[in-house]
């Protein structure tokens, strides 16, 4: 590959982003029919990736790095191996069909252009998900996907269940993606790396170093909640609540994934410890009953194929868990497979919908007649779904029974869990596949007949990919399945596969176990369901309305919080804000040697001594004023006494500026407060004035003690020195401050004049608006009339 | 306040004020004084002359609203740094043009217009407050 | 020389901060309009302080022959008492109209933003 290919890919990882841009307008123009040009581009990225699969297959892997924020070593990175180019396939490859069956799904509907924007957003936020590299670059694309998830979840967003759903989803994949961000700041503290491919050249560091267990938890927590395993699965079925193109692409075949694809891609670095092939067999194995027990109980197509999605997650965790090669290689064909047969399967489930008006599975039957090639799309499907031949469903599980029968001591149960786990997952096939189409013909809401070729071209395409690639087990095998094992293992992996197992072993025992099984249960599926429907009810409780309790809590909670913090008492404010002054300057004077030395008198001549006294004098009346004159008469005093000041410290041009606002100042204090009837009094308690006192008492003195010890330090006087060099020699004038004001330091001067009219603005706008009797008057008057009664 | 003796001398004390403010003004750049000073006393005389003889007179007086002025001042400002980009140095470089009138030597410098333009937003700025307070003082 | 100011700037703050904890509007007022005398003396003091000699080049020389008082601190305390009292203005305007539209002059019955009888927050979606 040369460098301009690389160029080429980080344009194809990109492309959705412009794409998400263009929509809206492409919609506008064409309607439903933009679909077929939009979907050129997800095809045209496939056809990139495709492009890789000579490289890969031959073991190689390729980085394309550019650099984004350097000074932190963050770069815009990809890694393609095995792991990354299938996922980027089934990515941009079922994106493809998701477009084409979102311009059937949501035709005519006013906001499909953004739906398609939103889909593009996603589409690129995966796959630099997948292909990410640097670990901050994978991280911002992994969020991203959880915020994509949101819009798309609430895309219906005046439905409240739409609001819940998209927020809960947010919630708990958001808060597990801060998890993941800490987890990844560990292991950049632990090796100094921040690029994917350097970490998988030295596997061991991080299993070797002491933050293995933290590291190990974080990541977890990342997977886990975006991968729905129990017990955070609740948010992935309510995210059904997202129009059928979002749950079919996001919510079975891609996003879901990526908490997979990180417990993958993180295999070789944090795999095949103790503690991995405990947790993780663990809690995938109960994500794959309670997913598929919950399953038997919906009635509802989308629902049920939501909880096995929850179930074969719980599946793929568990393989993944085992760390044995064979399991390893089950659970990437089992991806591969589910990603084709579920993305299928959603569609279906919607095209069911869309034409029927229904997708509850006890008000639909007989629509064999009216829908034959979605039938068949289904039944393909759901073959596959169900591990039967000829699809790839069937070798995955063959595969996938070969791995748990070895994976060491916990074999047994591993292996128990997956025969329960696929019947009952072969009886919610049979379900969605059958239920809807055979049968007498049910009368459905709408009038059921064969939806458009948008709507149909996604899941026959899918199945039909599912049949083909166990068609061909050989060359799937060589092209995907074994690079993308060999980046699980980090090692190179030869994956010979077979349609027809080679010989008859345990694992095909287990197959016929497992749908002999799956037919008894398929065939009590309504006894087992009540079963299920009364357990769940004496149960009572359940992660789902659990988030509803934490969350209320949490409002009541920082309600509470808010309220003591901020208590509406301007007082209470005034009060801590000064509190926090006088601790500010008085702390470090004593704690950190910062007292002045004793000064000695100073030798002021008596009329300084003299204006000093009448500053005092003039605050002092401020302070004990009685009478509204008496107040502006004294702050008058201590504002000219502070011109006489500067006058006496050389500084004339303060001087006349003081005397100029003094006079202004007092001018307008009278004439707003003879208009006010408001008493200069204090009306405190003797307590609260105390407690002023203190305060004011501490901050001045801190003020005080904290100006003497700087005044006693030297003064750099290096600024004043350049200003009176330059005053006249550059500045042509002889007035320093006046210089320095207008020219030296003119850019300061000009916003400062600008702050000056804005405020002239502001008061006349506060003169001149009348609040007409005004709304808050009558407002309050209702409330106190509420109030009484 | 509003006695016959201040009522009467109010216009004139105003009008000295004003002249001197300018004088203030434009001899700020060597002695004491400048654009802030200036402006101050300019509004302080507005307003006196707005306290004895009424704000309806003083809007008469200085013919347009008094924001207009700051906002001159505001926009004379700002255009006085433009020149030295023409020159292609940075923005409010000073620059300098000296005339010989009658053997008088003036200095004309965009420091200078910059203060004008303070002074107008200072009297603009200040005197509208001031006369916005006046006026709720008649209704 | 800045030992006595510092004391006298203390007290300024002192008052200034007194004021500005009662619950009178108009004392809170005059407790600004004497804040801001207070960071002007502190910016000025700090500058350390000459007498007498203002920052004026005589006509006759190009740099000042003797030491002048140093005109930083004056020229940024020069805009700060311009737009300290401006904003003084707008402030004693506010208190003005809100005393007009509310009634009271005790900050601590303006509770118009954070009412006291207010609300729990929803806790639907």
């Amino acid at each position: 590959m040369t460098a301009g290919s690389f160029d080429v890919t980080i344009i194809a990882i990109m492309a959705p982003f412009a794409a998400a841009a263009v929509a809206p307008f492409a919609t506008r123009l064409l309607g439903a029919n933009a679909a077929w040009l939009l979907a050129l581009i997800p095809a045209a990225i496939f056809a990139h990736f495709a492009g890789y699969i000579p490289l890969i297959s031959q073991g190689e892997t390729a980085t394309i790095s550019r650099e984004w924020v350097p000074s932190y070593g963050v770069n815009f990175s990809f890694y393609i191996d095995g792991l990354s180019m299938l996922f980027a396939m089934l990515i941009s490859g079922i994106g493809t069909l998701i477009i084409l069956y979102a311009g059937g799904y949501l035709k005519g509907h006013p906001q499909q252009g953004r739906f398609f924007s939103f889909l593009f957003l996603f589409m690129g936020a995966m796959l630099g998900v997948v292909t990410g590299n640097n670990l901050l670059t994978l991280f911002i694309f992994w969020e991203l996907t959880s915020v994509t998830s949101f819009l798309l979840i609430g895309f219906d967003h005046l439905r409240t269940a739409s609001r819940r759903a998209a927020t809960q989803a947010l919630v708990v994949t958001g808060s597990g993606g801060l998890a993941l961000l800490a987890g990844f700041l560990l292991i950049m503290g632990v090796t100094g790396e921040m690029e994917m491919s350097e970490l998988l050249s030295q596997p061991d560091v991080i299993k070797n170093s002491g933050y293995y267990l933290p590291i190990f938890l974080l990541i977890l927590g990342g997977a886990f909640t975006k991968s729905a395993q129990f017990p955070f699965h609740f948010w992935l079925p309510n995210a059904m609540e997202a129009p059928t193109p979002v749950s079919a692409f996001l919510h079975s075949a891609t996003m879901v994934k990526a908490g997979v694809y990180l417990l993958m891609r993180m295999h070789p670095l944090l795999g095949d410890t103790v503690l991995w092939t405990t947790i993780l067999p663990l809690f995938g194995g109960a994500t794959l009953i309670v997913g598929t027990l919950l399953a038997v109980r919906q009635t509802d197509l989308k629902l049920m194929l939501a909880y096995t999605t929850v179930a074969s997650l719980g599946l793929l965790v568990m393989l993944v868990g085992t760390s044995w090669e064979k399991a390893l290689e089950g659970a990437v064909l089992y991806l591969v497979a589910h990603s084709l047969f579920k993305g299928a399967l959603f569609m279906v489930a919607g095209t069911v919908d869309h034409e029927a008006g229904t997708r509850d599975v006890t008000k639909l039957g007989g629509l064999r007649g009216a829908m034959p090639i979605t039938f068949a799309a289904a039944c393909l499907a759901s073959l596959s779904m169900a591990g039967l031949p000829p699809f790839i469903g069937f070798i995955a599980k063959e595969i996938l029974y070969e791995g748990t029968l070895g994976a060491g001591g916990l074999a047994l149960a591993v292996t128990a869990t997956a025969v329960v786990g696929n019947a009952l997952m072969l009886v919610i096939a049979a379900a969605v596949a059958l239920k809807p189409f055979i049968g007498a013909k049910v009368e459905t809401p709408k009038h059921a007949h064969e939806g458009p070729v948008l709507l149909f071209a996604g899941p026959v395409v899918l199945s039909l990919t599912g049949l083909a690639a166990a068609l061909f087990a050989h060359s799937t095998g060589e092209a995907f399945i074994g690079p993308m094992l060999s980046s699980l293992t980090g090692q190179a992996a030869n994956v010979d596969l077979h349609l027809i197992p080679a010989h008859f072993g345990m694992p095909l025992l287990l197959s016929v176990v497992t749908v002999a099984l799956g037919i008894f249960l398929y065939l009590n599926l309504d006894r087992l369901r009540a079963t299920m429907a009364s357990l769940l009810e004496t149960i009572g409780w359940g992660p789902d309305k659990g988030f509803d309790q934490f969350i209320s809590a949490l409002v009541t909670f920082s309600a509470k919080i808010t309220g003591m913090v901020q208590t509406g008492k301007m007082h209470t404010y005034m009060l801590v804000i000064f509190a926090i002054v006088a601790g500010a300057v008085l702390i470090p004077t004593f704690t950190m040697n910062g007292l002045p030395n004793w000064p000695e008198v100073p030798d002021y001549r008596f009329y300084e001594w003299g204006i000093l006294g009448i500053a005092i004098l003039g605050l002092i009346a401020v302070l004990v004023a009685k009478t509204r004159l008496t107040a502006i008469v004294s702050l008058g005093i201590q504002g000219f006494s502070v011109a006489v000041i500067f006058m006496f410290f050389g500084a004339p041009d303060l001087s006349f500026t003081q005397f100029m606002v003094e006079t202004l100042s007092v001018v307008i204090l009278a004439l707003v407060m003879t208009r006010l009837k408001l008493s200069p009094r204090d009306h405190r308690t003797k307590p609260a004035k105390v407690v002023s006192g203190v305060i004011s008492l501490g901050a001045g003195a801190g003020i005080a003690l904290t100006l003497m010890a700087i005044t006693q330090r030297p003064f750099n006087t290096s600024l004043a020195d350049f200003f009176t060099a330059y005053s006249r020699t550059i500045a042509h004038g002889r007035n320093i401050v006046n210089v320095i004001i207008v020219d030296f330091r003119g850019f300061d001067t000009l916003g400062e004049i600008a702050v000056v009219v804005l405020t002239g603005l502001c008061v006349l706008a506060l003169i001149r608006v009348r609040t007409t009797p005004s709304a808050f008057e009558i407002e309050r008057s209702e409330d106190k009339e509420g109030a009484k009664g | 306040m509003n006695t016959l003796i201040f009522r009467t001398i109010a216009p004139y004390v105003s009008a000295l004020m004003v002249l001197f403010s300018i004088f203030v003004l434009l001899r700020g750049h060597n002695e004491p004084g400048g654009g802030f000073i200036g402006g101050l006393i300019a509004a302080s005389a507005l307003a006196i002359y707005g306290i004895a003889c009424g704000v309806a007179s003083v809007r008469r007086a200085i013919v347009f609203h008094p924001m207009s002025l700051a906002a001159f001042g505001l926009l004379i400002a700002a255009l006085a740094g433009v020149p030295s980009v023409l020159f292609r140095q940075s923005y409010m470089t000073s620059q300098w043009l000296s005339l010989k009138l009658f053997d008088v030597t003036v200095d004309l410098s965009t420091p200078m217009v910059f203060d004008i333009g303070v002074y107008f937003v200072v009297v603009g700025a200040i005197a509208s407050i001031a006369l916005a307070l006046e006026e709720r003082e008649s209704d | 020389m800045e030992a006595g100011f510092s004391v006298l700037i203390g007290v300024f703050f002192s008052v200034a901060i007194y004021l500005m904890l009662s619950r009178q509007i108009v004392r809170m007022l005059l407790g600004i309009a004497i804040l801001g005398n207070a960071v002007n003396l502190l910016i000025f003091t700090a500058g350390r302080l000459t007498r007498e000699v203002p920052p004026v080049i005589p006509p006759e020389v190009y740099t000042p022959v003797e030491a002048t008082a140093n005109p930083l601190p004056q020229a940024l305390v020069l805009t700060a008492i311009v737009i300290s009292f401006s904003f003084f203005a707008y402030l004693l305007v506010l208190a003005f109209r809100a005393y007009q539209e509310l009634g009271t002059d005790n900050i601590d019955e303006m509770r118009v933003a954070e009412p006291e009888d207010e609300q729990a927050p929803s806790q639907g979606y």
